[in-house]
């Protein structure tokens, strides 16, 4: 496969949130606002363009036995980096994502693309895999956030868009709005899949 | 045997390799993230203290209990301090407060340190709009309750439990500031 095409199948095809399903625990979380959207979405997609590249580049020295554990300390070395940089240079930033970021050590998305991705193709095509997954995952999460920041709070990126007779539906930014948003965009998702398809 | 010798040495190396990478990363930013550390403070300060010309974060008292005094002063002269408070009664946990107040214990300013409340509802306690009115207050001149509970403090609609937390540690805070008060202003820091 070209690169191209690895980059595009992460965005629509194999979309992490809406068609592969994984890393749901930060995107319920932290769909609050559009900004923490970017943010996680970004972060995380450091982390698996980082830990794309190195799992490819040691496939051939890791035995299959310890192969998980070295995936995970991988993982966990960029987290810490991010978690530490970000800490150092974007501390509002870094204060909004809080706990989400030492999370993203548990993202299933990033091991699952070291697993089934990075550790059988090479490392120009693992890049593509990381970017295409991690700009899926951004996008994704951005959509959700924005949704649920017009609907509940009545602004996009913190900016006021309350129009006349609107009144923020609260429940839209509690944990239940993040499941009813994720259930509509996800039907929605595979409806257009299945009949393009 | 040998598989499992090298599943050790695989293991161990990327451990090895994994942790001087971090401990370079963590010598390379600690200068940085204390220097954040310092600006956080400082901004928070200078929201909460009474004009001051003094570097407020290096002048601190210590009480015998362990409670910081931040020591405000202008031209030399001592007019007012900064101390921080916190409740562990708020709907997401612990609330930690900086609280600045005047040389009569007046409150001049107060900023959220830390909070876990609710998106758009419980963490409006952060926004000035819940937090200017404890402008002026002091522990005599104000009920230290929401009006819900029949005292002065305006909670946010749809939440009562953060603001409740908030008023209870303005006032544990002010309470401790009564009874330290000859420590924090006592002898020579007055006049300077």
């Amino acid at each position: 496969m070209s690169f191209s095409k690895e980059f595009t199948k992460g965005i629509w095809e194999l979309n992490p949130i809406f068609v592969l399903v994984l890393g749901m625990c930060p995107t319920l979380a932290v769909t609050t606002s559009v900004k923490n959207g970017i943010g996680m979405g970004l972060a995380a997609t450091f982390v698996l363009l980082c830990s794309n590249i190195v799992v490819s580049l040691i496939r051939s020295f890791v035995p299959d036995r310890v192969r998980i554990p070295t995936y995970i300390v991988v993982i966990a070395t960029f987290v810490t980096m991010v978690d530490l940089i970000m800490s150092a240079y974007f501390r509002p930033l870094h204060h909004a994502l809080g706990l989400f970021i030492p999370l993203i050590v548990v993202n299933c998305i990033i091991l699952g693309r070291a697993e089934a991705f990075a550790s059988k193709n090479s490392v120009w095509d693992s890049i593509a895999d990381a970017l295409g997954i991690g700009l899926g995952f951004t996008l994704a999460l951005v959509v959700l956030g924005g949704i649920r920041e017009v609907l509940g709070s009545g602004s996009i990126l913190g900016y006021p868009i309350a129009w006349k007779g609107f009144k923020p539906v609260l429940v839209m930014i509690l944990p239940p709005g993040a499941f009813l948003t994720l259930g509509l965009l996800s039907g929605i998702f595979t409806k257009i899949n299945n009949t393009r398809a | 045997m040998k598989e499992v010798l090298k599943l050790v040495v695989v293991l161990t190396l990327v451990g090895v390799l994994a942790g001087l990478i971090l401990s370079y990363v963590n010598d390379a930013t600690e200068a940085a993230r204390a220097y954040q550390d310092r600006l956080e403070l400082l901004n928070a300060l200078s929201v909460v203290l009474p004009e001051h010309t003094n570097e407020a974060d290096k002048d601190v008292v210590k009480t015998a209990k362990g409670t910081k005094y931040y020591i405000s002063k202008r031209d030399g002269k001592v007019n007012g301090c900064a101390f921080v408070t916190s409740s562990d009664k708020g709907y997401g946990g612990k609330i930690r407060l900086l609280v600045g107040v005047d040389i009569k214990g007046k409150i001049h300013g107060v900023v959220v340190l830390e909070q876990h409340e609710t998106p758009g509802l419980g963490a409006k306690i952060a926004e000035e709009g819940f937090l200017s009115q404890f402008r002026g207050r002091d522990i005599r001149n104000t009920h230290w309750k929401v009006k819900k509970d029949g005292g002065d403090i305006d909670q946010i609609t749809g939440a009562t439990i953060s603001p409740r937390a908030v008023v209870e540690a303005i006032k544990n805070g002010l309470e401790r500031l009564g009874q330290d008060r000859d420590v924090i202003y006592g002898g020579s820091n007055v006049v300077q």
